[in-house]
């Protein structure tokens, strides 16, 4: 192995001057959350990089609801579990069933839904926000998980159908028509061909909503307002109302809020970044 | 771009499958309803209403007195044209160097990520804990180094906006730089080989290789990043929740707050002067889309 010559230094060096900003510039946020996460109330304001006294009282304060923001911190994970998963399996179902619709049963005017939904999914949601808060209220669903439920559907339906439809077109047709030739019906078709080659993009779909519905702030502050009803996020905004907020125990609200999200990311990063991505934009 | 275009439903022949019209019709309508009860209620019957809403001349007129809406809507220009381009110039940046192929690189951008993988309410916070100008850790840092008073960052309007732009960028560089990663790694290898061979310069490969090819993609993902981010709500409503004295909304909260003082039909009105501007965007990339 011969040195390395000073122009390979040279290019070294260039590259580690564009990483370790981007590096700092990425975490900064995320590392400053961390540590009023893991610091006493004197340690996080004085702005230190590392507290003398790092310790894990402040979670131990949230997980036992010890403070009068928090008393309903167990309740309001579970409302964020519970509408994250109910978006992500409805989601699935409408979209997979549009998909299929459209894509290999080729039914009439499905083209024209497929229009329809694109528009929808390129309106920006905070435009659509307030029209909808009237609409749930003209419904009478106001306050009630339904109400973010099905803003969240229709807000990760379009795209769901768009990748599902992408994905579904590149099944070879001759496996529909191999199927209805041993006879199966479109209902079998549909659960023992398509589902199964789909699995893919619909671990990916399930998780995009379900993780769209879990970070959504917007809608769900728009649509909750009880105490006991709301998501975390909301209540994380609502720690804002006060002048004296309890900041570490909000950070550390929001670390631990935040974990589940990157923790799925990462473990489903495969599908995402294959089924997402390269589906978001095409040229 | 051979990898990033997926060939549509036109390509695949018309088997057998639509012959038997009737069953196979009558179970494609079935799985497309849950869809279309989904966007007749929740999209087109909102939208019917918002606009109704919106229908008198009298809103724009009050809008058009509002100093509140033209600063909104000065800011949400400065939001898209500055915050838009810097942002899109970054990835295009970030995405030649992430395609380099070092193990400490992949690693970096392994990390990169978190930003779009963690939700924003919590991030969003911390930055405007960082820019508190008492006890942020910014200003702590000015005053050790300086010994004066940082600047009171979300206090004073042009500040706090350019702090929003900020967070907005952190948040969403990570999506468009992978983007911009995929594009460049379509590329053909051999044409930088070739180059190479000639002696060609780091400019030149960029000035006639990659950017002939990502070109058409990078113009796309800023209109789309132009349409998502008249969207974003959070990264100012979090951050300045639209202060210092109503300065720095831009049109998503702006609709927000007509709402919270109960003048609904001046929140719709505020939404449909930005249609001009959207629907032509919204109707190009709709048109992309569905090729």
């Amino acid at each position: 192995m011969k040195l390395p010559s000073l122009r390979d230094v040279g290019t070294e060096a260039r590259l580690l001057l564009i990483g370790i900003p981007v590096l700092i510039w990425t975490l900064l946020p995320i590392y400053h959350m961390f540590l009023f996460a893991i610091s006493p109330k004197e340690d996080a304001f004085a702005g230190k990089l590392w507290p003398d006294h790092p310790t894990l009282n402040n979670f131990s304060i949230v997980f036992n609801e010890r403070h009068y923001f928090l008393s309903h911190f167990w309740l309001q994970l579970w409302n964020s579990t519970v509408i994250a998963v109910a978006v992500g399996a409805l989601t699935l179902f409408i979209a997979t069933a549009a998909a299929f619709s459209i894509s290999r049963l080729r039914v009439k005017g499905g083209r024209l839904i497929m229009n329809l939904a694109l528009f929808t999914y390129f309106i920006p949601a905070a435009f659509l926000a307030v029209p909808m808060y009237r609409t749930m209220g003209i419904y009478g669903l106001l306050n009630n998980h339904w109400a973010l439920i099905l803003a969240m559907v229709t807000i990760a339906s379009p795209y769901a159908i768009w990748v599902l439809k992408q994905a579904s077109d590149k099944l070879p047709v001759e496996l529909d028509e191999a199927a209805i030739m041993d006879g199966a019906t479109t209902l079998q078709l549909f659960r023992l061909v398509y589902i199964p080659l789909m699995m893919p993009s619909l671990v990916a779909i399930g998780t995009y909503a379900l993780l769209l519905a879990w970070n959504e702030y917007l809608y769900a502050f728009l649509l909750l307002s009880k105490d006991t009803d709301i998501t975390l996020p909301v209540a994380l905004g609502n720690f804002l109302a006060a002048d004296d907020s309890p900041w570490e125990l909000l950070m550390t609200t929001g670390f631990i809020y935040a974990l589940p999200p990157a923790a799925i990311y990462y473990a489903f990063k495969r599908y995402m970044v294959g089924g997402l991505t390269a589906g978001a934009v095409k040229s | 771009m051979a990898t990033m275009t997926v060939s549509t439903g036109d390509a695949v022949p018309r088997g057998p499958l639509s012959s038997r019209l009737t069953t196979t019709q009558i179970w494609g309508f079935a799985l497309l309803a849950p869809y279309v009860l989904v966007f007749l209620a929740f999209v087109l019957y909102p939208v019917g209403y918002g606009l109704w809403l919106a229908r008198h001349p009298a809103s724009y007129v009050s809008l058009y007195h509002d100093p509140i809406f033209a600063r909104a809507a000065v800011n949400t220009l400065i939001f898209l044209v500055i915050g838009i381009n810097l942002k899109m110039l970054m990835a295009l940046v970030l995405s030649g160097f992430f395609i380099q192929s070092r193990s400490w690189i992949k690693w970096l951008s392994v990390l990169f990520i978190l930003p779009w993988a963690v939700p924003s309410i919590p991030t969003i916070l911390s930055v405007r804990f960082m820019l508190n100008p008492e006890w942020g850790v910014i200003n702590q840092l000015i005053f050790k180094l300086t010994g004066e008073d940082g600047p009171n960052w979300l206090n004073e309007p042009t500040l706090a906006l350019s702090m929003a732009i900020l967070v907005h960028i952190w948040k969403s560089l990570p999506f468009w730089t992978l983007i911009l990663m995929t594009g460049r790694l379509a590329i053909s290898h051999d044409l930088f080989e070739a180059a190479d061979v000639d002696g060609a310069s780091w400019w030149q490969k960029f000035r006639f290789i990659t950017w002939p090819s990502v070109r058409t993609l990078y113009l796309t993902c800023t209109l789309l990043s132009m349409i998502w981010t008249l969207g974003d709500f959070n990264s100012v409503y979090l951050l300045t929740g639209g202060g210092p004295a109503d300065l720095t909304h831009v049109l998503a909260t702006l609709g927000i707050r007509y709402l919270r003082l109960d003048q609904l039909d001046l929140s719709m009105a505020a939404i449909v002067c930005a249609l001009p501007l959207v629907l032509p965007l919204v109707y190009f990339m709709m048109k992309r889309l569905s090729r």
